[in-house]
């Protein structure tokens, strides 16, 4: 088949269909299966719930603002500066992102806690200590969690600003701000909106963070309230009705992106190398973005290092036997998460609705999924027999949204730069996939899979309620330690779990997105 | 349509076949929480024990901690593959009798405990007091009871009632402690707390990294550090008011297709085989104390003078009033 200058995409509609259908049957016949096995009894939404409420849009609307607006000076500055270990700093600074949040918190206590390295620098300058317990420490781990994802994302829109422009823009001598409007700014707006709304919906389901951190029941989340109604009180009716609630503040979320979205203008590019970033006073500026950040971010990460270190070595056999498990269980959420972003990000028609319907995973409650999951597969099943392919699936799920994220703008670009020359030369489907498409978009392919690989190995959601003993993940392992007050042992596969899902990301996104793209600049 | 058929296509694409039935031998499926069954817990070396007499095997389901072990076995009903449930305590019992799911365990042993027990459904098979722990060396003072730690500098981290058994417990031992007053407490209290975790874990975790001065846990937890780890720095303070119990305990499903061999594992429970695992492996006190006695530095442990306890059904009449009293302190 010929390929034509309709800005048609190269992806069949069907296999595009057929994965939104899985996806929505994954979230609706999850809470649809919670709905009818509830027994509707009981009031509605009572004082509690909307204080829940009012704290969990709170926390998720200070998390994603405090993320994503410091993550654009980090983003612009390395953006365009290249120094020496520039790719091993961005790779670590992702670390946060993928790291089970037990072992995040405790890295983040290290530093700010009570008995932190923050508070005694203070005691030693005889200041009174800070604490970070409340609402301030809870947006403080989640830009934590999620600056790392901000700036990536952020960093991509920066990548994709036509070299040509920079050029241009140096020729005719635009200062900061002349370069700021009509370069960054209009990039700015059509990645920003993305970027928090992502933060904001991973924030939506926080619960473990937002609970330890919070100090008490002040920051108690809508999910912990579908986890209470669930486990406490056994009320299904009540968790499939929260679900409902916090399903529905996402949505609205997505339908204000999809609102005030605008595309990243798609003008013309030849891939030319960008021309040198300003120096002086900006320099500075980009110099002290990066430190900061790498200080905020890597320190907790060297505390996780320093205390599993000793510990690694004399790490329990079933430990080692859980990694073979999470290795299985990511390989074949790795290999859904490229069918599924592939299908999706692939077909011409239908983008926008595509594109929502693979953020759905981030509205769903992970409680209410995996509780729904069980009751389908229950009646059919032993729920262990089906732990690797189930938990595969919904890590695939969860991670779908990032990978779109990071791919469809790429995309949109790619197609917008080349299509009519591929059409006028008339290439082939495949041959425009090949060659044009495949060059393009494997940095952010490369970069959305290896998040996934990560995400699946860090994940302690649905696997919870299906494994059996044999069947353990490490992040399980991780927290069995720590329940049977083992915490060197946890310290060092905390360690591990870190090592691994970090060395996973580095090791896929260089495998598929290969190193550094041509039209960077050196 | 209850189950869609997506999820019934998608699983016979990507299942593996199950294993073939073993022929003749028995399978007693237990349903316990995740401690129990981990490698570090009592599972394994019951497992064997039990294997050892019994010509089955016994397999261990792990299903998260003790509340949410019963909203499993609610979720599966009578349909469950469980012929045993162990792992629930006396706060959550009243709500497992009620679902009608559970048998009489029809077992009549002398139990080791400091009150009176009765209940046809289930049986104990550990128990131990809630207390605050405290590390000696940085605390060598711990307050001794709820008053004083009210007005003491002493910080603590304790976990949610909604999400934890041990947090469940505080309540109780609050509400059994002081009644009427248990209000009044929790707002005293509201200072002192650095924060509320999820589960015991998480708190303990925070407690071992310096967080806080104290943390709920057990009067047994110091043998842990003890005897595992040579460590003698960690004590429980004893509390004038008394301590409250968590009594954990087992029963059989009414739905076993295998009730002889159910009600041997509840006989062997009580047993000395099972009941010399329990104290070093889940670090509680044994329902029958075993002939050899307990192992070497449980004598080390504080005894408190006061047991406090509600009966199940007191307990669950009491829960969603001091929950919401918890939490209203705890919010200002």
């Amino acid at each position: 088949m010929r390929f034509h200058a309709d800005h048609q995409g190269p992806g069949p509609l069907w296999l595009a269909g057929a994965v939104a259908i899985l996806l929505l049957a994954l979230n609706l016949g999850a809470l649809g299966a919670v709905a009818l096995r509830a027994e509707w009894s009981g009031p509605g939404l009572g004082a509690a719930d909307w204080a829940a409420l009012r704290f969990t849009l709170t926390q998720a609307a200070l998390s994603a603002l405090f993320s994503v607006a410091l993550a654009v000076p980090v983003a612009r500055a390395l953006a365009r500066r290249r120094f020496w270990g520039r790719s091993a700093l961005i790779v670590l600074m992702g670390a946060p992102f993928i790291l089970p949040t037990l072992v995040a918190v405790i890295g983040i206590l290290a530093v700010f806690g009570r008995g932190g390295m923050v508070n005694a620098g203070l005691d030693a300058l005889g200041l009174s200590p800070v604490s970070i317990y409340g609402l301030g420490g809870v947006v403080l781990a989640h830009v934590f969690f999620n600056l790392p994802l901000a700036t990536r994302l952020i960093l991509q829109g920066w990548d994709r600003v036509p070299a040509e422009h920079l050029r241009l823009s140096a020729s005719l001598g635009f200062g900061p701000w002349a370069r700021f409007r009509h370069i960054e700014g209009p990039m700015l707006r059509a990645v920003v909106p993305g970027a928090l709304a992502v933060v904001f919906l991973v924030c939506l389901t926080s619960f473990a963070v937002a609970l330890t951190l919070g100090g008490g029941p002040r920051a108690t989340t809508l999910e912990l309230a579908i986890y209470q109604a669930f486990r406490f009180d056994f009320d299904l009716g009540r968790a499939a009705l929260l679900a409902l609630v916090q399903a529905a503040l996402g949505l609205a979320a997505l339908a204000l992106l999809a609102f005030v979205a605008v595309p990243l203008l798609a003008a013309p590019a030849l891939d030319r190398p960008a021309p040198p970033a300003p120096g002086g006073l900006a320099r500075a500026l980009d110099f002290m973005a990066v430190t900061l950040a790498a200080g905020f971010l890597l320190l907790p990460l060297s505390m996780v290092i320093w205390r599993g270190f000793p510990h690694l070595a004399g790490l329990p056999a079933p430990v080692w036997a859980a990694v073979a498990q999470s290795l299985m269980i990511c390989a074949l959420s790795v290999a859904l998460l490229a069918l599924f972003t592939a299908a999706l990000a692939l077909p011409a028609r239908g983008k926008r609705l595509f594109e929502g319907l693979g953020m759905a995973a981030l509205i769903a409650s992970p409680m209410v999924i995996g509780t729904g999951l069980f009751i389908v597969i229950f009646p059919l099943m032993n729920p262990a027999q089906a732990v690797i392919p189930v938990t595969a699936l919904v890590n695939a799920a969860m991670a779908l949204p990032f990978a779109l994220r990071a791919v469809l703008p790429a995309l949109a670009r790619a197609q917008a730069d080349f299509a009519p020359l591929s059409a006028s030369l008339g290439l082939s489907r495949g041959a425009h996939l090949r060659h044009v498409l495949w060059p393009r978009l494997r940095r952010p392919l490369g970069f959305a899979l290896g998040l996934g690989a990560a995400l699946s190995m860090g994940d302690l959601g649905v696997v919870v309620l299906f494994a059996q003993s044999g069947g353990e993940t490490l992040p399980m392992q991780l927290h069995r330690l720590m329940g049977a007050y083992r915490s060197n042992d946890a310290a060092g596969a905390a360690l591990l779990l870190l090592a691994l899902s970090l060395g996973l990301f580095a090791l896929i996104e260089r495998l598929i997105g290969g190193r550094e793209p041509r039209h960077a600049g050196p | 349509m209850r189950y869609p058929t997506f999820a019934a296509g998608l699983l016979a694409a990507s299942t593996l076949a199950a294993p073939a039935a073993m022929a003749e031998t028995p399978n007693l499926v237990v349903y316990t929480y995740d401690s129990f069954v981990s490698d570090w817990g009592p599972g394994p070396a019951v497992k064997a024990a039990f294997e050892a007499e019994c010509a089955c095997t016994l397999e261990f389901v792990g299903a998260g901690d003790g509340a949410a072990l019963l909203a499993r076995v609610q979720l599966e009903g009578a349909r469950s593959r469980a012929d045993v449930v162990l792992g629930l305590d006396t706060n959550l019992t009243a709500r497992a009798a009620e679902t009608g799911l559970f048998a009489p365990h029809g077992q009549t042993p002398a139990l080791d405990l400091p009150i009176a027990w009765d209940d046809a459904l289930f049986l104990p098979f550990d128990w131990g007091w809630f207390a605050f722990v405290h590390d000696r060396t940085r605390l060598p003072e711990p307050p001794r009871n709820f008053r004083e730690l009210a007005q003491s500098e002493v910080s603590i981290v304790i976990q949610d009632p909604r999400s934890s058994t041990p947090g469940l417990g505080l309540l109780m031992w609050v509400e059994a402690a002081y009644g009427a007053e248990a209000p009044a407490i929790w707002q005293a209290l509201q200072p002192r707390i650095v924060t509320v975790t999820p589960g015991w874990s998480e708190a303990y975790g925070l407690f071992l990294e310096g967080e806080a001065d104290m943390v709920l846990s057990y009067t047994t937890s110091p043998a842990y550090h003890l005897i595992a780890e040579e460590d003698d720095t960690k004590a429980a303070a004893p509390f004038d008011e008394g301590h409250y119990m968590q009594i954990e305990v087992a029963g059989i499903l009414a739905s076993s297709a295998q009730p002889e061999l159910a009600a041997r594992f509840m006989a062997f429970m009580v047993s000395d085989a099972f009941q010399s695992i329990i104290p070093t492996t889940n670090w509680m006190y044994p329902a029958v104390l075993p002939q050899g006695g307990l192992p070497e530095g449980f004598e080390t442990l504080i005894t408190p003078e006061t047991s406090l306890h509600f009966a199940p059904a007191e307990a669950a009449a009491r829960r969603d009033a001091a929950l919401a009293i918890w939490r209203d302190a705890l919010s200002r």
